[in-house]
């Protein structure tokens, strides 16, 4: 059984449902390289007409946020309703707007 | 395909010793409790933790040793369109093996660490996979009973709680479906042809009917960890619910095309609303539970032969990789 360190890499794999949509995660695969994930991803993820391109991104390069940070980072959002256009109410008659 | 929770004997103790904190265990339970989803880097009780790997890696386990009885007939379907169509769904499998495995190992579990555990024989698989397919008539048995009981174990799994989980399941729910009509399909072809070929149809029913209702585990009061697993919605209905609801789906379509449930028990209830069924030969379940099954070494064998056949090419890939990228590096 190989060690851990003999695994091939993780990759994260996204899908553009069609032209016009951004890609979107779907999943990951494992892969020596990345031309290697493409065909992976091609064979795991879009089987069945999924998308029209794909991209794989190490999984070790992904950035993410801090759950524990979700609040400060998320909440202040939440009072600051004037930033939607229905905050404005706009008499009757007026149009175009 | 699917499988049940297998090993939850004689575990609890040691994961419950652990100690955690309450006001972090309490929310958890909270937003569980809220149907809200868990993402991998959340908190989440170590039991939870260890609770999914088992079962979503014993999950794709059953889907990727689920390939080997199908793909015995891939080059015995009798035309080409029933080989293009067992292809695609032995592919599916492979396919429903990878989301899963994808999904398990975002908590913290490698692929190789999933794939040993398998191959040592550390972790189950779902039982039905250790009977043998013996005439092309299995092959509608599988799809039409195997992959329905699958669907009807499935569904309620796409509201789990642990979001790669969940969104693994609604891809492979999509794809099941197919599964299951191509395999009701052969049925009803052979079920009215040849007298000969009707007599495999019921024969291949008669074989895979109780492995199938085995498939949604243990009766109830035997099945020890649900009432946890559905108070952390990793499991929605109980074993005996779903076997009902599957008996009750599909002794019709069974009727429907002349075949005949090998049940002398089952009777229509008209007060419940539900069929009454025969007991399940529980002792034969914990048999093949424990590697008994017909053909489980060959499974194992199979999937041992096909990891060490493999060792060359992953070990090529990855050295070739890393000497494409050094170069690469170098010529910068």
């Amino acid at each position: 059984m190989s060690d851990a360190s003999k695994e091939w890499p993780l990759w994260e794999v996204f899908v553009r449902g069609k032209g016009g949509l951004s890609h979107r995660h779907v999943g990951s695969v494992h892969a020596a390289d990345a031309k290697m994930a493409i065909e992976h991803a091609r064979d795991t993820y879009t089987r069945r007409m999924e998308g029209v391109s794909l991209w794989v991104l190490p999984s070790a390069q992904i950035t993410s946020s801090d759950p524990g940070d979700a609040a400060a980072l998320f909440e202040p959002a939440e009072d600051k309703v004037y930033r939607h256009p229905t905050f404005y109410k706009i008499p009757d008659g007026i149009t175009h707007i | 395909m699917y499988t049940t929770d297998l090993s939850g004997k004689g575990k609890g103790k040691a994961e419950a010793a652990v100690a955690e904190d309450p006001a972090l265990v309490a929310a958890f339970e909270a937003r569980v409790a809220n149907d809200e989803f868990i993402e991998p880097k959340d908190w989440m009780p170590e039991a939870y933790r260890k609770t999914l790997v088992r079962q979503m890696s014993q999950h794709a386990h059953s889907e990727i040793v689920g390939m080997l009885p199908e793909g015995n007939w891939i080059t015995r379907a009798p035309n080409l369109r029933r080989k293009a169509i067992l292809l695609a769904k032995v592919q599916d499998e492979a396919g429903h093996g990878l989301y899963l495995y994808s999904a398990a190992e975002t908590l913290g579990t490698s692929r190789d660490e999933m794939t040993e555990a398998l191959l040592s024989g550390k972790a189950k698989y779902s039982t039905i996979f250790n009977y043998p397919t013996l005439t092309w008539a299995d092959i509608g048995a599988i799809g039409w009973l195997v992959d329905g009981a699958a669907i009807m174990n499935q569904v309620p799994l796409q509201r789990t709680s642990y979001g790669p989980y969940a969104r693994a399941m609604v891809r492979i729910c999509k794809e099941e479906s197919f599964h299951q009509r191509q395999g009701y399909e052969i049925m009803m072809h052979l079920a009215a042809g040849t007298e000969a070929q009707k007599r495999m149809a019921q024969d291949a029913l008669n074989r895979w009917w109780w492995p199938s209702l085995m498939m949604f585990g243990p009766p109830d009061d035997k099945s020890p960890n649900t009432e946890q697993s559905m108070r952390w919605r990793i499991k929605r209905d109980t074993n005996d619910e779903l076997r009902q609801k599957f008996v009750d789906i599909t002794v019709p379509q069974a009727e429907a095309i002349g075949l005949t449930v090998p049940d002398a028990a089952l009777k229509w209830n008209e007060e419940r609303g539900a069929y009454d069924f025969g007991d399940v030969d529980w002792e034969e379940f914990y048999a093949v539970v424990k590697g008994e099954g017909p053909v489980a070494k060959e499974r194992m064998q199979a999937r041992v032969k096909a990891w060490e056949d493999g060792a060359w090419v992953r070990d090529a890939a990855r050295v070739h990789a890393e000497k494409r990228a050094a170069a690469k590096l170098a010529a910068e």
